[in-house]
């Protein structure tokens, strides 16, 4: 197994590079094309706005990088928004591997956004991804943009509104919470994800 | 539904945790990383590291220990302390960090506010306030609360200062109250309710907690999102699976 870390200049790298080394698992940070295409499972980290974020993948020269990837590839927080189709956060073109447009939390009375803490994930469909995810288990959340529910949708959350917590399509999913900061829940998670 | 946040501050001074009532005298409470580690295995839900000489002091908060936390706990944190310009920021939250927290700073320079919500978002912003009431019944803030020698009084009112910090890209505010701190007779319910009708972004309660009916009343009275604490966690006076227990029996939903 050869799991790489893209790097794009998302402030949760070191994070999630620490939570894999937990399971045991040491990352490589790259934005290098050939290692990213040669490893076994790519995650792509991130966290800010998304304007910032895909400028960065197309300084990289990673657009076209990551959309030909067929390996397991796992977007986190930002980086699971960057694989839809487009974000209504600065209008943004994204990778466009998941058929989903993120669009903002509505404002409404008493909702607080950013949906920052802990929230419930239900299941949505049944994904080795999911595999052990009881009812009652928590993630830590923080974002102010969503991808709303849709086929692809493996867990949602609530909040306001159901939207996607997790997601998948073909080979690409993500995780709109941090799974390296959400405790148990988020390392079993992540091993779902490293026994892809 | 999200759940309500049970967050340990741990005051940082010369590397360790100290504690000190009403901002003084502080006492040793014991090691950074071990202390992390112990309010992850009790459950917290989120950490905040505060390094109270920082500002006082115009130095920055030492980025080892950060990233000592980072590698070790797998719940979110936040740092506070002395934090300047958009590369302090960055330092911290590149050591591992989720949020950053900034307070005096803030005050001295507001666009510092949403100098480091366009550089990482908003959702890594914390504006730490620290109010008190004065003679006159407004709330003010206060700055350079580290060193009560250095602490001033300003003219901010507190309220307009939560407007003002949210408008600037604050993701989440943290209302010190000190005129509940360190006495553990409950949280500032009036101030806090006060502070939420003017709150959109999370607001976290602090200065007050003595027993968990205070969080209960809290979470009830002032529909805070999350309740910081020091002291009664460090004392063990508080256990956390008690505290969330006891909430959760009364209906308050914290993470099991």
């Amino acid at each position: 197994m050869r799991v790489v870390l893209v790097d794009a200049g998302g402030t949760n790298i070191g994070s999630v590079r620490y939570a894999l080394q937990r399971l045991g698992t040491d990352a490589e940070l790259t934005s290098d094309a050939a290692r990213i295409r040669a490893a076994t499972h790519v995650i792509l980290p991130g966290v800010g706005a998304a304007a910032p974020g895909m400028r960065r993948l197309r300084e990289a020269g990673l657009v076209d990088v990551l959309r030909g990837l067929t390996q397991p590839v796992l977007g986190v927080c930002l980086g699971m928004q960057l694989l839809c189709e487009r974000s209504e956060e600065g209008d943004t073109e994204c990778l466009g591997v998941v058929p989903a447009t993120v669009r903002r939390f509505d404002d409404m009375p008493g909702l607080r956004v950013p949906h920052m803490g802990w929230n419930g994930l239900s299941r949505e469909r049944e994904h080795p991804l999911t595999t052990g995810l009881d009812e009652g288990d928590t993630a830590y959340f923080v974002h102010s943009y969503m991808v709303p529910s849709g086929d692809y949708t493996l867990a949602s959350s609530d909040h306001g509104v159901l939207f996607s917590a997790m997601v998948a399509s073909g080979n690409f999913m993500g995780m709109q919470f941090h799974p390296e900061r959400s405790a148990g829940v988020g390392a079993r998670l992540l091993r779902n994800f490293l026994s892809l | 539904m999200l759940n309500r946040r049970i967050v340990p501050c741990l005051d940082v001074r010369d590397g360790q945790v100290v504690k000190g009532v009403r901002f003084r005298d502080h006492v040793v409470v014991g090691g950074i990383v071990e202390l992390a580690l112990r309010y992850r295995d009790e459950g917290a839900d989120e950490l905040v590291f505060y390094d109270i000489t920082a500002s006082p002091e115009g130095r920055r908060v030492d980025r080892d220990w950060v990233e000592r936390v980072a590698r070790e706990i797998d719940i979110p944190f936040c740092v506070a302390g002395g934090i300047r310009s958009v590369g302090d920021a960055r330092e911290v939250l590149h050591a591992g960090a989720d949020k950053v927290s900034i307070n005096s700073p803030a005050l001295e320079r507001p666009a510092l506010v949403g100098e480091i919500a366009d550089a990482f978002g908003v959702q890594c912003v914390v504006v730490g306030i620290d109010s008190l009431r004065d003679d006159d019944g407004e709330w003010r803030v206060r700055q350079y609360t580290g060193d009560p020698s250095k602490t001033k009084a300003l003219r901010k009112r507190t309220l307009d200062w939560i407007d003002e910090v949210q408008a600037l890209g604050a993701g989440e505010i943290v209302l010190n109250c000190m005129g509940t701190d360190g006495v553990r007779r409950g949280y500032d319910i009036e101030q806090l309710r006060e502070a939420r009708q003017r709150c959109r972004v999370p607001l976290v309660a602090s200065g007050g907690a003595g027993t968990s009916h205070h969080f209960f009343e809290v979470f009830r009275e002032a529909d805070v999102d999350a309740a910081l604490a020091a002291s009664v966690f460090h004392s063990g006076e508080i256990a956390i699976p008690v505290l969330k227990r006891e909430l959760r029996a009364r209906g308050i939903e914290v993470r099991a």
